[in-house]
């Protein structure tokens, strides 16, 4: 889609909500150089959700989207979850369909894109939390990476089903107390990071979403390189306040401490040599573009 | 109007995609160009109404009896004929993909059976809320434990509830013509239903038949997915916000009712595609000697067992007429009051332990004591002709000779 398309009939142009007329007039779309900084500047992708005061989940949610390198041309695939209570305010085509089975949409939609528009990019996310995405759905997670389908997998990981009320997940600390967990989890927090490594992935980060630049960096990346590397993984702290005894105003915090060198979401990076050498083609192409326009101005 | 192609696939008639078959017209396809026997399987059958299809995505998972024909389309995406072709890891991941591709705007084509059909269950409503014109053969098997792979169509009772189109063939020469068709109607931006075109695994599937099969140099035309009536996933429209709570989060009556009116345009859409449906179907259902007291109401291959059937009595002195039910939705509910007008006694033969077409007929039909939800056999007896005589000549108080295929 060009942003062209995303235009107002001048006869509905007075009846037409505030909100999409900002969207149409303010948005990004089609900006090349569209990041987290945009937020506040223009009108973001996300209109107002209905999560939790200070949930890090709407953070993420929107420093995701201001991120997406291709707006115009992405369609997200959700499940189940506080996720899908926000997709419905997303400003690009979304799909949620059922609990779990994100990857074998999203492999299924990713095939009929490139059918349908083999001359064009059309990005693939997916956005699930960590019951959908390391529990109801681990096989269709995993045999999406086995298959080397290309897209961006990202799991919003707050330790438990939040949704729900808070139960146990296979991402919870081990020890944790918690509905369907009465006496502490007895298992380790599931290593999916290492997993999506050993499966096929190419690029995978595990962090939290404290700092807005280092999420886009890695959003950005994740993304270029789905399109033609392969499968990548982004694991994203973002925990339920609500769920751990905190205010709205300690997400942040809750956050920075977990990050801690030594703390379980410590930033941790792994990336095949290949994906690495096409992050860089793709730099040393930006830099030998803009040198005709720094001679220009000198 | 029925069964209308939208101006992007007539743009397309007449031309040739890239495997060198030309786009035709559906209703010249089905009815006017040439037909040639050719002597096949079922399975190959499947294969070769998929050639004509202009299929997009297949996705393919093991299960008997679907297996060969999941592979044989393997062959079609080798040779070209299909888009993309993979294996999905189970029915519910294949299920999920087939929706994805379908929300991505492509023709999607599935085969399933039995336990798999159970496994992928939670995805048929979702396809039907979602309004993903999918097409998925169900070649059926028995679900029940111990395990078997038998015949039993069981399965089918459970599809009825999803809201999807679901059509019963009886021969291989149904499920040829009825594949092409299905997608035509499926499609309608009326409609915009996924079909489950059921037959009866083994005996449909696994043995061979004559079938009249049109030239493979003809394809129907593309499917449009901006005819949908609902988004194509594409990033080709604007992107609206679709609502601005989400109906899940609120317990309120606006909340329900826009859920019950969803169900409720789904199921208005499934009883629209009987305009697009009889015209290529020749009716919902298909009747002989209606007129006789005793009749014979079926679907699958307990339709042939019953032609059988009504010969031996025939030739014992004995009038019995037939209806055979093509689809059970959207169901036929007036046509079987009309055919079975005249009937005093109602056999409904069936490959099931519960009898459920005889459930619904004893809903659908006045004066339902006139109905005998019977002969069913189960877990993949066969049906001879002989029990479904036998089954008459008991209920009329006739006297009931031993029957050999019985091992008694």
């Amino acid at each position: 889609m060009s942003k062209e398309k995303i235009q107002i009939c001048p006869e509905f142009s007075d009846i037409m909500p505030p909100e999409y007329r900002d969207l149409v007039e303010q948005s990004t779309y089609g900006n090349e150089d569209r990041g987290w900084k945009d937020i506040g500047n223009s009108k973001e992708l996300i209109e107002a959700h209905s999560l939790c005061a200070g949930c890090p989940e709407s953070m993420a949610f929107r420093y995701i989207l201001a991120s997406l390198p291709n707006p115009e041309d992405t369609v997200m695939v959700g499940s189940t979850g506080c996720t899908s209570l926000v997709f419905p305010m997303v400003a690009v085509h979304n799909i949620h369909s059922l609990f779990g089975n994100q990857n074998a949409v999203a492999s299924g939609l990713k095939r009929a894109l490139t059918l349908r528009f083999p001359d064009r990019v059309k990005d693939v996310v997916v956005l699930a939390g960590d019951g959908a995405t390391v529990d109801i759905g681990l096989d269709m997670t995993l045999q999406a990476w086995f298959r080397q389908e290309k897209f961006t997998t990202i799991c919003f990981d707050n330790e438990l089903y939040a949704n729900t009320g808070g139960q146990e997940s296979g991402l919870m600390q081990k020890g944790f107390v918690a509905k369907m967990a009465p006496t502490g989890k007895k298992f380790d927090k599931v290593r999916l990071p290492e997993i999506a490594r050993e499966s096929g992935c190419c690029y995978v980060v595990h962090l939290t979403v404290s700092k807005p630049s280092l999420v886009e960096k890695v959003i950005k990346n994740a993304v270029l390189l789905a399109r033609e590397v392969g499968p990548t993984y982004i694991q994203l702290y973002t925990p339920c306040i609500l769920e751990i005894g905190k205010n709205s105003m300690e997400g942040l915090q809750e956050m920075r401490d977990s990050e801690k060198p030594g703390e379980r979401f410590n930033y941790k990076e792994y990336i095949t040599d290949e994906a690495k050498q096409y992050l860089a083609d793709i730099e040393a192409k930006k830099k030998a573009a803009a040198i005709p326009a720094a001679q220009l101005t000198g | 109007m029925a069964n209308e192609l939208s101006e992007i696939q007539k743009s397309q008639i007449g031309k040739q995609n890239k495997k060198g078959q030309t786009y035709t017209d559906p209703q010249h396809l089905f009815f006017k160009a040439p037909r040639t026997a050719a002597f096949y399987t079922g399975s190959e059958v499947i294969k070769e109404a998929i050639r004509r299809a202009n299929v997009d995505v297949m996705v393919a998972y093991p299960i008997t009896p679907q297996s060969e024909a999941a592979a044989l389309i393997g062959e079609l995406y080798a040779e070209g004929y299909v888009g993309d072709y993979m294996r999905g890891e189970s029915e519910f991941a294949v299920m999920g993909q087939c929706a994805g591709a379908a929300f991505g705007g492509a023709r999607v084509f599935t085969t399933t059976a039995g336990p798999g059909t159970m496994r992928a269950m939670e995805n048929f409503p979702m396809w039907v809320g979602s309004r993903l014109p999918i097409q998925m053969i169900v070649t059926c098997r028995g679900i029940n434990s111990p395990l078997s792979i038998q015949p039993d169509t069981l399965e089918m009772y459970f599809l009825l509830g999803t809201g999807m189109l679901v059509w019963h063939a009886e021969t291989a020469q149904d499920f040829f013509d009825w594949m092409l068709m299905g997608y035509i109607v499926s499609e309608q931006p009326d409609v915009h239903l996924p079909l489950a075109l059921c037959c009866d695994g083994f005996f449909v599937t696994h043995t061979k038949d004559t079938v009249m099969l049109t030239p493979p140099d003809m394809c129907l035309p593309s499917y449009d997915p901006y005819r949908s009536p609902v988004v194509c996933m594409d990033m080709e429209s604007p992107p609206v916000r679709m609502m601005r709570d989400p109906f899940i989060m609120k317990s309120n009556y606006i909340s329900y009712m826009t859920h019950a009116s969803w169900q409720e345009e789904t199921r208005a859409a499934t009883e629209r595609s009987r305009k697009h449906t009889i015209p290529l179907l020749g009716g919902l259902i298909e009747t002989e000697n209606v007129d006789a007291e005793i009749l014979i109401v079926a679907s699958g291959t307990a339709v042939s067992q019953g032609r059988e059937a009504i010969r031996l009595m025939e030739d014992a002195g004995l009038r019995v007429g037939l209806v055979k039910v093509k689809s059970l939705r959207p169901f036929p509910f007036e046509e079987l009051r009309e055919a079975t007008k005249n009937a005093k006694h109602i056999f409904v033969p069936e490959f099931n332990v519960i009898g459920w077409l005889a459930t619904e007929l004893k809903a659908a039909l006045p004066d339902n004591h006139r109905i005998i939800a019977g002969p069913h056999v189960a877990g993949g007896m066969t049906m001879p002709a002989e029990v479904i005589v036998e089954e008459i000549q008991k209920t009329l108080g006739k006297r009931v000779s031993t029957l050999a295929a019985r091992g008694s």
